[in-house]
Parts: structure tokens; C-alpha cells; sequence
């Protein structure tokens, strides 16, 4: 049975196998490759994405879970034209080595943000721990949420 | 001496010191063996001017051509052609262009010569500069050794100078004026009137141009460009979603794979049954591949469900068949059978190592690189022409396996490399190369996408080599008097070169790099590596063998200056005179304030030449109610001349916690031939709260620019023991240290 959710705004009708976990329908179903596979399991939050403004593991949700549901992506957030605050605060602070992390880092700042305007170290590290970075950006993505908080607050 | 032609031979995948001085002749004849490679594939109306510059009416495109796997390379390498361009970086496009001899890398060739990386004087740079030789003819193409900016940097800045002189020489032509009344500024030529013409139209004139004498290059006083931090110019790609690594390639009619691999590694899959897997809805097709099968379906989760429910017999591996029998083989491989190289045995260690003498041991594990992105490649073969998309580190070694794998000749094999999620020397690997190549033949036209799975991708590494050192040294009036180490591994370089085809005579310098070639001017000074048989796999782990020897190396310091009684920064500069090494230890102890520690609070400190780098760190412990916790972080580096401060300190500090994940909890264990770790759960990296804030100074005191993706990684583990020693009074001589200690 097709189903119906909303992407970035849009209505979209997925024609996949019920079980197919949300990643796999935006990579390969929408082609929205932003978000990535790391390990399938939410050991490592690269494949971050907000369901109903919740940063989730969208390799954990099945697609039949997010019938209805209001999912935004890296793509969703903002674009190199029109950054979110969060992008533009990893661009001014040179965030990102690799990058292929970096997606789900940004889309879990967003969501502690959304909540928590103004994050304490404390908070910023709870909230990140369960996103992995192998190039070691730690120190500038905790410095590039603080900025993107006041960038926020500037709003 | 070896013969050059053995040493090239035994170190050439290996690399990372400089390429003394400049380059006197006219860059593009240096080119001419190989040619220029952009010549074919040009879009129309472009043109390019030598191997790195292309122009079209859009604009300037820049090859940099080694691989961007977040050390930033696609940045720093184009600064240094648009400096001499005298263009913004944010004005050009940068790729990393096709795979060519043409891209050969020079600088790889001379970390293997037999003297120090501090050695410079004449018969060290000479060899070392007869390294590009070998290099040159041998075309490779290769991203590793920290080599990249210290090949280039002679290279690509001629090649934007020889760009701009050809444009200049154009731009006078057509005006009828001496070209050296003309300037270059913003993309364009300025002519005394004020006329100016941009490059981009001036483009198909300069293609014509044949330079007649040899360009020169900008002073470092006139840098506009390099020498100052630059938006990389890969960050708004990766900050909005929009880069492309081969997993986001999509082609029209593309499947979806998956491999599954004898988990006892390099050894044969003698059956499978694939009969459940092919029943599946979405499975197309099961195909054996080298080691195993690849298993094709129209979604790459639906190819890894089957793979799971394939049934395998595999062959046993060849190699011990778990972490105690390894560890009892290496215990077993200091004979003098086993002594593969001793290259510095100052004073005499034997008459004064009597009486009182300090004896240590100390082990290290199996490292998986563990990269964010699982291995992953891409193929499409069709009208007698195979292309690859890949991340890869010596794309021209993957066009050749693949032209073999695939029966093709080589000039019908396309390497188009693409951005890596992650490399740390993982990529200079060639097992998905061989696996795409084989599944493509099978796709009968179709583009296929090849995605490991994380437990595929952690259980079939080339492991950093698990190794014991044994120690023995001595101390009196404050001193080290003697210090006699002893290091054993199996050979990175016999393995990884092996795995491409080749055989290695000599010692493999990877067993003692970063053990040996210290700065340090003790007296009575010996290091002696043992090559262990080879085992599991091993290759490249960021820094190679410096990822094992500086632990032991550093912790057998630390523990001389504690016998002494001596301060470890106080005891490391008293056997210093390098002063570049003296720089960063004075570095670091000023930015840590290294004498005032807050209660309940200690310090350790670590120092190494890595790769040419001269290289400190400082790190403090704090001991808290749930364990051990890191509480400051201190690095400074030298190397030479700091192109882009902000990627060498991003560099510098990824570098860090590479080696400090390692340090606290990485370990690859074997038990039935096979590993025991698969995911980020039980080979954990460290995340966020664990890592404190880290400080970064970089340093130019050396003579030549040095290259600083690995660097940063050797010190880390023995700092953090040191400091675990100085807090609790417990050395910790066996990585990772979690097995011995709690961490918060």
C-alpha cells in the first residue's frame, strides 16, 4: 500500500515496502541523499532527520511509522541560498572535514535549538553525544551551536 | 647503503617528507612523460593551459588532484595555483580531475630514506630529492603520507604561474604591448591604459601560447591567498546536504548492492546458498565477487536484508586464530631471524644497560579505521567502456585492476574519484575496486551502486598492526643514559604492497617509523625492529607505524624522566638540541600553563617528529565520581610554512581525537579467524562530552613545508597515559587504556 507523508514541505506518496526504514525511502525513493547511512543501528546519527520536529534516527523509523508524519530533511532546512542559522554558523565556523557526518550533526543542533534556545555546554554535549564525527569536528561543532544560537535569537 | 632503486622499490607507497627546494626548470617540461590529460574530455570553447588550469567562458577550473577525504587537500592545493593566478579562491571551480600518471606523487617516495625527518643536510635531501625520480616514471597517483601539499607545492604554484604567463603573453599579443606592462589582478589582465581583459577571454589565445622561458614564482611576502585561512571550498556543500559522495549518485536504471565476505579474512568462500535471499521481493540477482558475493536489488536495503539470509562455507584464514595466539606469535618474533632493520644504535646501549637497569613492556591492538562512510563504489559498463565512481586514494593503481578485472584496455577504464566520507588510509585499499569491477560485469548495461553494510565494512579491514615493544633504559644525574628499544610488527608496507602485487625487499620501514628516527640526543641510543610473519591484514591507519611506536617511544620517556625525578617537559628538552622539536614542547607548556594544575587534576605530555611535523601535546585528566575525564587539551605543531592555519588546526585537532578514540577504547580482537567488533557499539569511538576543548599553535620554524593530516595523531595516546601516570601514579603500558582504568 502507497504511503503518504509530507517531505520538506511537500506531499509525497512512496510506493516501498512498509518496513523500509525512512532512510532508505528519502535516499532512494526521493533521491534526498543529503541524509546518510553510517550503520543501521543509531549507533552513529549521521542519518538525523526531524519527524514531526523531533530529531530522530531515520534508520529506525519504519516508512508505515511515518505515514502522515511531517519529515524535514538537511535539504528541507535550508540551502546555499537561503541558510538555516545552524548551516550558517557550521559555514562561518568551518565546521565540517569530511562532511559525510555532518548532515545528521546539523539537523540534531537544529533540534536541540528548537528546544533549548540558549544550551549549556552540558546540554549541547548530551544532546550530540549520540551523533559520531571520525574527522574529530567536536570543539567547532559545540562552538558553531553556541553562534547558532545567538544567530537565532537575532531573528 | 641500499641501492636508490631498492629503496624506491621498498618504500613507495610510502611517504611524507618534503622535496627540498625549488624547482629550477620549466614546469611543463617536467610534465612532458605523461602529458596533459584534460586534453581529452573538454567541454566546448574550453581550454586548458597545462595539467591543473582549465578555462572555459564560465570561468576558471582548477585540478587538484588528490583526494578530498576532509583534510581539506582541494582547498590548500587550489590556493596555491590561484595565488599565482592572482585569483579568489571563491572565483574558481575545483575538481579532482581524471585518474593520470601526469598527477604522480613525488614526495611520497621520501619518507622511507634512511635518515631522520630532521636531517637536512646533503646527502639526506639529496636521496630524498631523487625520490620524484622514481615517482615521476612510475606515474602513481597517490593521497597519503601527509605528502599532498608538500608535492604540490612547487608543482602547482609553477602550474599557475605557467597559467598567468601564458595569459599574460596572450593578453600582450592582442593589445601590442610588452607583456611586462601588464598586471594580473581578480581574474583578469590590466594593461597600463586600464584595459582589461578577463581570462576567461582571453582563454582560447593562452592555449596557443608556447612559453618561452621559465616562469618564476611570487615571493611568500606577496601571498595574498595562501598563508591565511580560506572557506574551504568544499563547506557549503556539506553544510546543506548537497555534496555528492558515490553513495548519492543516481543513473538511470541504477540497482542496488550489497557485499557479504569470508569474515576469516583473505580466505576463499568455498559454497552459498542464496536460494531464501533470491526469493525475496526486490532481489534481482546474487553474484560471486572476490571473497564472497555481492547481492543486487532494486533498493540497497532490500540487498542487505538478503545478503543476510545467504548461507556461506567459508574457508579458514590462514593467520592465528585469535587475539592470544597473534599476541603469542609477535611475543615470539624478537629473534634475531626476525630483525629487520636497526637503523640507529648511537654510543654503545649493551656496556652501559648493567646493573639497574628499567625494563617495560607494552602492547598495542588491531585498529579498524572505522570511516563514517562504509566503503562504497559505484560502476556502469556499456559500449565497451567501464567507468568507476569511488573514493579512492591511488585512483591510477584502480584503473589498472579494474581494466584487468574487466578484460578491458585501459584507456576504456574511467576512475572518477569522488568525495570521501572519511579516508584515514582505509581507501588506499583495493578490495571494493576489485569487487565493483566483477559485479558490473554481471549487470548486462544496468549502472550499479556497491554500499557496505557497517559490520561488512568494520570486519574486512587492512587493521592498524597489533605490536609489542620491549624497553630497557637507564638513568643517572637526571638524565637518560641509555635507551634501548625494541619494536615488533607485522609489515604494513609488505602487506598493503603485496595486496597490489608487488614484493618488498628491504626492511619495511613502517615496523620502526616513529621509533627510530626521534630527534632525541641520548647518548647511548639503539631502536631494533622485528618483523612479525604476516597475520590479519594490515595497512595504513593515519600516521602508520608513528600510531604505535610514539606510544611506545613517549610512555618509555616519560618513564625515564620519573625515574630521574626530572619535570617530563624539563627531561625532553635536556635531550632536545633540534630546536623546532624544543619550539613545540615550550609551545605547549606555556599554553597549558603546564606548572599550575587545579586539585584533583594532572598532566602528561607527548612529543614526536611525525611525517617531518615536530609535534607536542599536552593533555590533563581530572579523576570524578564515574571515572577518568579529559579536561584540556594542548597541541602545537611545526610545519614549515602554514599554508591554511585553519585547516592545519582542524587538521590538528581531528588528528587528536583520532588517536585519543583509539587510546581510550579502539581494539580489534580476533577469536575463530574473525573479528569480534561490527559496529560502532563495541568499537566505539569517542563522542562529544568525552572530548574536552582542544588549543592549537602552529609553529614555521622548520626549513620546508611539511604536510599535517597524520601528525597529530602519534602523540595522543601516550599524552593521556602519561597524564593518567601522573594523576594516579598507575602507568598504563597496553592500549586502549579503558581495559585498565574507567573513563566518565
Amino acid at each position: 500500500m502507497p504511503i503518504t507523508l509530507t517531505v520538506n514541505g511537500t506531499s509525497q506518496t512512496l510506493d516501498l515496502p512498509d518496513a523500509m526504514p525512512l532512510l532508505w525511502a528519502l535516499r532512494e525513493g526521493l533521491n534526498l541523499t543529503g541524509t546518510k547511512f553510517g550503520c543501521g543501528i543509531a549507533s552513529c546519527g549521521a542519518c538525523t532527520v526531524h519527524l514531526n520536529g523531533e530529531a530522530v534516527r531515520s534508520c529506525q523509523v519504519a516508512l508505515s511509522d511515518a505515514a502522515g508524519a511531517d519529515v524535514v530533511t538537511i535539504e528541507g532546512l535550508g540551502t546555499p541560498a537561503a541558510l538555516h542559522a545552524v548551516q550558517a554558523a557550521w559555514n562561518a565556523g568551518q565546521v565540517a572535514q569530511c562532511g559525510y557526518c555532518q548532515s545528521g550533526q546539523i539537523m540534531q543542533a537544529a533540534g536541540l535549538l528548537a528546544v533549548t534556545p540558549d544550551p549549556t555546554d552540558a546540554e549541547i554535549d548530551a544532546a550530540m553525544e549520540g551523533n559520531l564525527c571520525r574527522c574529530g569536528t567536536y570543539p567547532r561543532i559545540r562552538a558553531a551551536i553556541k553562534d547558532a544560537a545567538v544567530r537565532l535569537k537575532g531573528v | 647503503m641500499a641501492s636508490l632503486g631498492k629503496i624506491a622499490r621498498r618504500t613507495f607507497m610510502f611517504g611524507g617528507l618534503a622535496l627540498a627546494g625549488g624547482v629550477a626548470f620549466g614546469w611543463w617540461k617536467y610534465s612532458t612523460p605523461y602529458g596533459n590529460p584534460l586534453v581529452e574530455g573538454l567541454a566546448e570553447g574550453e581550454v586548458t593551459l597545462n595539467p591543473f588550469v582549465m578555462i572555459s567562458p564560465k570561468g576558471v577550473t582548477i585540478v587538484a588532484p588528490r583526494a578530498e577525504m576532509g583534510q581539506g587537500v582541494h582547498t590548500t592545493l587550489a590556493a596555491m595555483v590561484a595565488e599565482e593566478m592572482d585569483l579568489d579562491l571563491s572565483a574558481v571551480t575545483v575538481v579532482h580531475g581524471p585518474a593520470s600518471a601526469a598527477y604522480f606523487n613525488a614526495a611520497i617516495l621520501a619518507e622511507g630514506v634512511p635518515f631522520q625527518p630532521i636531517d637536512t643536510g646533503w646527502l639526506a635531501e639529496t636521496l630524498r630529492d631523487a625520490m620524484g625520480v622514481p615517482a615521476k616514471f612510475l606515474g602513481l597517483q597517490i593521497t597519503g603520507g601527509s605528502s599532498s601539499t608538500i608535492d604540490a607545492f612547487d608543482k602547482m604554484r609553477l602550474a599557475g604561474a605557467a597559467a598567468r604567463a601564458a595569459l599574460v603573453q596572450a593578453a600582450a599579443q592582442r593589445l601590442g604591448v610588452d607583456a611586462k606592462a601588464l598586471k594580473t589582478e581578480g581574474g583578469a589582465i590590466v594593461a597600463p591604459d586600464g584595459t582589461r581583459l578577463s581570462y576567461t577571454e582571453l582563454a582560447a589565445e593562452a592555449g596557443k601560447v608556447k612559453l618561452s622561458s621559465a616562469v618564476t614564482l611570487k615571493p611568500q611576502s606577496e601571498w595574498k591567498v595562501l598563508g591565511k585561512a580560506q572557506p574551504r571550498v568544499d563547506m557549503m556543500g556539506k553544510v546543506t546536504g548537497t555534496a555528492i559522495y558515490t553513495a548519492d549518485l543516481r543513473l538511470p536504471g541504477m540497482r542496488y548492492a550489497t557485499a557479504r565476505t569470508n569474515p576469516n579474512l583473505e580466505a576463499a568462500m568455498n559454497s552459498y546458498d542464496a536460494a531464501e535471499a533470491l526469493a525475496m521481493p526486490g532481489v534481482e540477482k546474487v553474484v560471486p565477487v572476490p571473497g564472497g558475493v555481492a547481492v543486487v536489488a532494486n533498493s540497497t536495503w532490500v540487498a542487505m536484508q538478503a545478503a543476510q539470509a545467504i548461507t556461506f562455507d567459508w574457508a579458514k584464514a590462514s593467520y592465528p586464530a585469535d587475539s592470544a595466539a597473534i599476541s603469542q606469535v609477535l611475543a615470539d618474533s624478537f629473534t634475531a631471524e626476525r630483525q629487520d632493520s636497526r637503523n640507529r644504535n648511537d654510543g654503545d646501549v649493551d656496556a652501559v644497560l648493567t646493573g639497574d637497569v628499567f625494563e617495560a613492556a607494552y602492547s598495542v591492538p588491531y585498529l579498524a579505521h572505522a570511516t563514517m562512510e562504509t566503503q562504497t563504489a559505484a560502476a556502469w559498463l556499456h559500449d565497451g567502456a567501464l567507468t568507476i565512481w569511488v573514493g579512492n586514494q591511488i585512483p591510477t593503481q584502480a584503473a589498472i585492476e579494474a581494466a584487468a578485472i574487466a578484460g578491458l584496455p585501459l584507456e576504456k577504464v574511467k576512475i572518477e574519484i569522488q568525495q570521501m566520507g572519511g579516508g584515514f588510509g582505509r581507501r588506499l585499499e583495493m578490495d571494493v575496486i576489485r569487487q565493483i569491477a566483477t559485479l558490473v560485469l554481471a549487470m548486462e548495461g544496468a549502472p550499479v551502486l556497491l554500499t557496505w553494510t557497517r559490520e561488512e565494512d568494520m570486519t574486512h579491514d587492512a587493521y592498524r598492526p597489533a605490536a609489542l615493544a620491549r624497553f630497557r633504559g637507564k638513568v643517572a644525574e637526571g638524565g637518560a643514559v641509555a635507551f634501548d628499544l625494541k619494536t615488533c610488527s607485522s609489515g604494513v608496507i609488505q602487506s598493503q604492497v603485496g595486496r597490489l602485487g608487488y614484493s618488498v625487499p628491504g626492511p619495511d620501514s613502517s615496523i620502526v617509523q616513529g621509533a627510530w628516527d626521534q630527534p632525541y640526543g641520548f647518548a647511548n641510543y639503539r631502536v631494533t625492529g622485528y618483523r612479525a610473519p604476516p597475520m590479519v591484514p594490515v595497512g595504513s591507519w593515519r600516521s602508520v607505524g608513528s600510531s604505535q611506536n610514539t606510544f611506545f617511544h613517549e610512555t618509555a620517556v616519560d618513564e625515564l624522566a620519573h625515574l630521574a625525578g626530572v619535570d617530563p617537559i624539563t627531561f625532553r628538552l635536556a635531550h632536545l638540541t633540534h630546536e623546532p622539536s624544543r619550539k613545540v614542547l615550550q609551545a605547549v607548556a606555556e599554553m597549558s600553563d603546564w606548572g599550575n594544575v587545579a586539585p584533583n587534576r594532572a598532566r602528561g605530555v607527548a612529543f614526536c617528529v611525525s611525517f617531518g611535523v615536530c609535534s607536542a601535546q599536552v593533555i590533563e585528566v581530572e579523576d570524578g565520581p564515574s571515572g577518568l575525564r579529559m579536561t584540556g587539551a594542548w597541541a602545537a605543531v611545526d610545519v614549515g610554512i602554514a599554508l591554511d592555519p585553519g585547516i592545519i588546526e582542524a587538521q590538528v585537532m581531528g588528528a587528536m581525537v583520532y588517536g585519543l578514540s583509539a587510546a581510550v577504547r579502539g581494539e580489534i580482537t580476533l577469536a575463530e579467524g574473525q573479528v569480534q567488533q561490527a559496529t560502532f557499539w563495541d568499537y566505539e569511538p569517542l563522542r562529544m562530552p568525552q572530548m574536552p576543548q582542544i588549543e592549537v599553535r602552529i609553529l614555521e620554524d622548520l626549513p620546508h613545508i611539511r604536510g599535517i593530516g597524520e601528525p597529530g595523531t602519534p602523540p595522543a595516546a601516550p599524552a593521556l597515559g602519561n597524564a593518567i601516570f601522573a594523576l594516579t601514579g598507575k602507568r598504563l603500558r597496553d592500549l586502549p587504556f579503558a581495559n585498565s582504568v574507567r573513563f566518565a
